[in-house]
């Protein structure tokens, strides 16, 4: 119910901000949306598939989801823990920690992969030890799946805070009183609470993961074929003027991105919902 | 108040000593790392590294873009949540949804897309061109780039604001016979402007770090159009590592700055909408 039509809004206005923010909208979502698809079937649907038959794309396809596959079970795991701690005890320093959880998301992503060149490279100590016992950390598979664990960590704690902050402890608490053991607390009473709450900083992850660009730039070291993920092999298919073949993988992430968007509308009105029922 | 009561539930240890030691491996100890190799530089030439004039214009190219994008995107970020809020409309479920698409799609892809569309061949290229108007390859690229990336920031951050808004504080100064350019510039700008600060707080110190959306729709031109986090790599790729890592830690301390400094508007803005 809204009664706002009473604020008297000059009859200009709607027309205008409709116009503004769907030109707008138009040239810097839609436009880059469609040129992709646009310009990845440029040359016919055929030429599209067979920009898959390079077995550059599929290795970079594979390190991409091994990457994913990899990063996002494991900061799921550890952003569960993260907002436990900081949601259901309370100790000093708390709030320190939680803006730290955020330091992923506010350096830049050429920083986050600086610092792992910085923490591996052959001048400290560290590095000198992987020489030493021939490992390879950055510019091979390792770095890259570091730097991508980096810049994704703060997506499911993030998430969960908020959301297990507002559902309190009181149902955990009423568990335990009754008998339950911890796990069996946390299975059965806390996840089915935050389990779209928790769906959503997961696919976030998973979105992350599979497109970032600069952090894993930094530490790729672009060996063809081994160390380049779909985003680094899209940037040397353009820079070697294939175009439609850097639109054809450009495709896939988009549809990808689609997706996620899609889930996450539709996991944020399942949240709304649960949080109606819950207040 | 009465004291919180010690928690009963149990795993305070265990999760606690796991996130720090997670948190430890993968955030805390990389980065100092790069803070010890940057401050084994003597002073004098960490110094002469960040007032080069080459880093000097990069630091200038990419503070004043990040601030012309956040600043665009301060502005039609609230005329987009306004219109997504305030009126209904044919595809508003999907345009709403589609806002997320910038934190969403991969930054390269981003970057591809817009320099094909804003090149001299491209259709908003050719359409800036009948006035005069380049932007590929030019700054305005750059900014081009940053509002793409920076513009769910502002909408998500003011739209639940919007929703909030308390219909009967503008019903009162309706009836008390305000016009509704009263109305906007003393009631409802008031109750938004934090929130607004926040969006703009969030797209700058994002774009301040962006590196895959724009050098592919930016020259890259030492000078002209050279931003910092490409500096960086470059500088990596001559094998500097005094420049890359004093730039960086300059770099590391203006994103802890903003960290700062949106973490006390977001303080702020909580407590205008208690109020």
């Amino acid at each position: 119910m809204r009664t706002a039509k009473l604020n008297r809004e000059p009859r200009w206005l709607k027309p205008t901000l409709m116009t503004v923010a769907l030109t707008f909208l138009a040239v810097f979502i839609f436009l880059p949306v469609y040129t992709i698809f646009h310009e990845a079937l440029a040359a016919g649907v055929f030429a599209y598939f067979g920009y898959f038959r390079d077995p550059e794309i599929f290795s970079a396809i594979k390190l991409t989801l091994l990457t994913a596959l990899i990063c996002v079970p494991v900061n799921t795991f550890f952003g569960v823990l993260t907002a436990w701690c900081v949601t259901k005890f309370e100790f000093r320093g708390k709030n320190v920690l939680i803006t730290m959880i955020e330091i992923p998301f506010a350096i830049s992503p050429v920083i986050a992969g600086l610092l792992f060149i910085f923490l591996f490279g052959s001048f400290g100590w560290v590095g000198s030890w992987l020489i030493e016992h021939n490992l390879k950390i950055v510019f091979a598979v390792p770095g890259i799946v570091l730097a991508t664990a980096f810049v994704t960590f703060p997506f499911v704690a993030r998430e969960l805070i908020p959301l297990m902050q507002e559902l309190g402890k009181d149902d955990e608490e009423a568990a335990m009183t009754l008998g339950a053991g911890g796990l069996q607390t946390f299975f059965r009473v806390t996840l089915p609470n935050i389990k779209w709450g928790l769906l959503y900083g997961v696919i976030l992850t998973n979105a992350r993961a599979i497109g970032e660009f600069g952090a894993v730039a930094v530490v790729s070291g672009l060996i063809r074929g081994v160390t380049t993920t779909m985003p680094l092999y899209i940037e040397i298919l353009y820079n070697e003027y294939m175009f439609s073949a850097a639109f054809a993988v450009a495709s896939l992430l988009t549809l990808l991105a689609l997706v996620t968007l899609t889930v996450k509308a539709i996991l944020e009105r399942f949240i709304a919902a649960q949080r109606k029922i819950k207040n | 108040m009465s004291k919180p009561k010690k928690s009963q539930l149990p795993g305070f240890g265990l999760t606690l000593g796991l996130s720090l030691s997670y948190m430890s491996l993968l955030i805390f100890i990389p980065l100092t790392a790069l803070i010890l190799y940057a401050a084994k530089l003597p002073a004098a030439d960490f110094w002469e590294i960040i007032v080069d004039e080459r880093v000097k214009s990069a630091f200038k190219i990419s503070f004043l873009s990040t601030f012309y994008a956040a600043a665009v995107n301060f502005f039609l970020g609230l005329i987009i949540a306004w219109v997504l809020v305030r009126y209904q409309f044919f595809g508003k479920r999907i345009i709403d949804a589609l806002i997320d698409l910038p934190f969403a799609i991969p930054t390269a892809v981003a970057g591809i897309s817009l320099s094909t569309i804003f090149s001299s061949q491209g259709i908003m290229g050719k359409i800036l061109g009948v006035f005069g108007i380049d932007i590929s390859f030019s700054r305005a690229g750059i900014v081009v780039a940053l509002i793409f990336i920076g513009l769910p920031f502002v909408v998500r951050t003011v739209q639940p604001v919007i929703e909030e808004l308390d219909a009967e504080l503008e019903e009162a100064a309706a009836s008390l016979g305000a016009n509704f350019y009263q109305i906007f510039v003393k009631v409802l700008f008031p109750s938004l402007l934090p929130s607004l600060l926040t969006g703009f707080a969030l797209a700058f110190a994002r774009g301040l770090g962006e590196y895959g959306a724009i050098i592919f729709i930016s020259s890259n031109m030492p000078y002209q159009t050279e931003i910092v986090p490409l500096l960086i790599v470059k500088k990596l790729a001559q094998f500097n590592y005094a420049g890359a890592s004093a730039i960086g830690v300059t770099m590391l301390v203006c994103a802890f700055v903003l960290l700062l400094l949106i973490n006390v508007l977001q303080v702020y803005a909580k407590r205008r909408r208690k109020i």
